[in-house]
């Protein structure tokens, strides 16, 4: 091994036999390294991923079982109507916008701030560890889900797109979640701040029909992103006609819901990253 | 193995490490830097002494690239940080005032992130990790994880964690406050050890006793203005001034020897009740203290001990700021 030493006046830089790195981390490295962080954080403080998984349980049969019977879904068993809906929701109930928001407020991030990082990798690397999260709450809402009465009709195609689009929902809820969180800054208003989307979740197609609501909470509960989102997700599964079944075509809500998808990624996304990067 | 291509951290060797004119920086109205001029040398520990409030939190993230100064100019190794902030990235390790290490990982799991962070490759990462935890002396505890650490082991995973990129430049922003007289002792012997090795050390404090035992150059500001620099040896005797310094045996007559010291000192007596001590800066120090003994003979008072000495950081930092620590 022939090493040239670059001979200087200034005093070695530490103490550290290890020279500094040659070039700052690539954004995939970053990315990766920040995701695989917060992954083994919520791994190894299973009580997240047990409340994580628990909430959506709770809500699950509280629904299934409590109101359930009162709603009337027509011709859709409820079971059918509702597990699409809390499935593509799970992203709302979980606890990434307080990781994010801890992440901020124990100095996490200046150390972020202080490397030669790229700074849009950092972000991406928490919507990767986000998404993974959320698709963990998705997972256990479809499993149990199974045991309390969901039969996917809408045959293998239907249920793979379903799948699909429950994955582009994780990435686009976990980029609220991250916006959320950096603009809370402290773990405490991020858990106020986790109701926030509550109006967004109930005044919508998720637990009972929008024809059941009063008339002036109709055209938002109809038109609001998660409405969209859910039906996209619904019409896959229960098969039949959509447009007789839910008031509109399988393409209708799917078109909307993957445009509100990648508007809710890019909007938060930018606004989030602005923020971390902010002097 | 090839050797590092180190252009492109290489600074300028004439440069010192940090060269601040006239930096500020404002929240508002809060002017956290109302014009900062400061150089700090390679080679050397600068101590950032001053009060809460001071400006050395808001100066430390200026030269660590988390806040933009408003105005002036600062250079970190002669790079600019306004306008080539991603170089000075690669010239600092930041250890902030909060121990910003994940308790869910172990502290090797964590040196290895920064280290990734920081650039290098894995295997790299891996082998500055197990170089900063026998520095930092945590090699038998790598493999704990840092939730079941004491807040010391914390702190000092913290500052390994600054230096896991080899950095040129070490920030470090109260790097011991919270933590008790001994493990103070120990993140200090850990700094030390730093220095000798010839990392540059930017540190701020509010304890004297802290710039006092660590820096080679201490900058004293308040309100966002320096207000002294130099040695810690050159501000005791900038300040100027020997100390009368009385210790009563009952704390009865402390107020009788407050009012016989004023005529003798230059400033107000400081009176300290449950030391049952009196002190007061003076002129001609062993004039004064015959004169305070025969005071004392005369008005019956009952000294434990009389001297005079020279003053203390703290005194210093009380006569340049009129505010008390």
């Amino acid at each position: 091994m022939s090493t040239t030493l670059f001979q200087s006046s200034a005093p070695a830089p530490s103490t550290l036999s290890i020279a500094p790195p040659a070039h700052p981390p690539t954004a995939i490295a970053t990315a990766s390294t920040y995701a695989g962080r917060t992954v083994r954080q919520y791994i190894r403080t299973p009580q997240l991923l047990v409340v994580n998984a628990a909430t959506s349980i709770m809500f699950l049969l509280i629904f299934r079982y409590v109101f359930g019977g009162a709603i009337a879904t027509g011709p859709i068993p409820y079971a059918n109507f509702l597990i699409p809906a809390l499935a593509a929701t799970s992203g709302l109930f979980a606890s990434g916008i307080v990781g994010v928001a801890e992440d901020a407020e124990s100095g996490f991030f200046d150390r972020l701030r202080s490397l030669p990082v790229p700074r849009g990798a950092v972000m991406v690397g928490r919507s990767l560890a986000d998404t993974v999260v959320i698709l963990w709450g998705t997972f256990v809402t479809i499993v149990v889900g199974f045991a309390v009465g969901f039969r996917p009709q809408g045959g293998l195609g239907g249920s793979l797109a379903a799948l699909g689009l429950w994955g582009i929902y994780a990435i686009a809820l976990s980029w609220l979640h991250i916006f959320l969180g950096v603009f809370a800054g402290r773990a405490q208003a991020a858990q106020g701040l986790s109701f926030a989307v509550f109006p967004l979740i109930f005044v919508s197609s998720a637990y009972v029909p929008v024809e059941s609501m009063p008339g002036w909470m109709q055209p938002f509960a109809n038109n609001q992103p998660i409405t969209m989102m859910i039906g996209a997700v619904r019409s896959l599964v229960i098969g039949g006609n959509s447009t007789e079944l839910l008031g509109h075509s399988t393409s209708y809500f799917v078109i909307r819901a993957l445009a509100w998808s990648a508007a809710i990624a890019v909007v938060f996304g930018v606004l989030a990253t602005r923020r971390f990067k902010k002097r | 193995m090839n050797s590092p291509p180190r252009q492109a951290l290489d600074i300028d060797p004439d440069e010192p490490i940090i060269r601040a004119t006239g930096v500020t920086r404002s929240f508002g109205d809060v002017h956290a830097l109302a014009g900062i001029d400061l150089v700090a040398q390679r080679g050397q520990v600068t101590a950032l002494l001053g009060p809460n409030g001071a400006g050395k939190t808001t100066f430390v993230k200026a030269v660590a690239t988390l806040l933009e100064p408003d105005g002036g100019e600062l250079l970190v190794g002669g790079v600019d940080v306004r306008r080539d902030p991603q170089r000075v990235r690669r010239l600092i390790g930041l250890a902030g005032q909060s121990a910003a290490v994940e308790p869910a990982l172990t502290g090797r799991e964590n040196l290895v992130m920064v280290a990734r962070l920081f650039g290098h490759r894995p295997p790299e990462a891996k082998a500055a990790a197990d170089a900063v935890l026998d520095e930092i002396g945590l090699s038998d505890d790598g493999d704990r994880y840092v939730k079941d650490y004491s807040g010391g082991m914390r702190r000092r995973l913290d500052l390994g964690a600054s230096l896991v990129g080899s950095p040129r430049l070490l920030l470090l922003d109260e790097p011991t406050t919270g933590l008790d007289p001994r493990t103070r002792l120990e993140l200090w012997a850990s700094i030390r050890a730093l220095v000798q090795g010839g990392t540059d050390v930017l540190l701020t404090t509010q304890y004297l006793e802290e710039a006092d035992q660590l820096a080679d150059h201490v900058v004293i500001i308040d309100h966002g203005r320096v207000i002294a620099t130099g040695t810690p040896t050159e501000l005791k005797a900038q300040a100027g001034q020997d100390v009368i310094e009385v210790r009563v045996r009952n704390e009865d007559d402390l107020d009788a020897v407050g009012s016989l010291l004023a005529p003798l000192g230059t400033e107000a007596p400081r009176v300290d009740v449950p030391a049952r001590r009196a002190t007061v800066p003076v002129v001609n120090g062993t004039d004064r203290l015959g004169d305070m003994i025969r005071l004392a003979a005369e008005h019956d008072i009952a000294l434990d001990d009389i001297g005079v000495r020279r003053p203390t950081l703290d005194e210093v930092f009380l006569a340049l700021t009129g505010v008390p620590q």
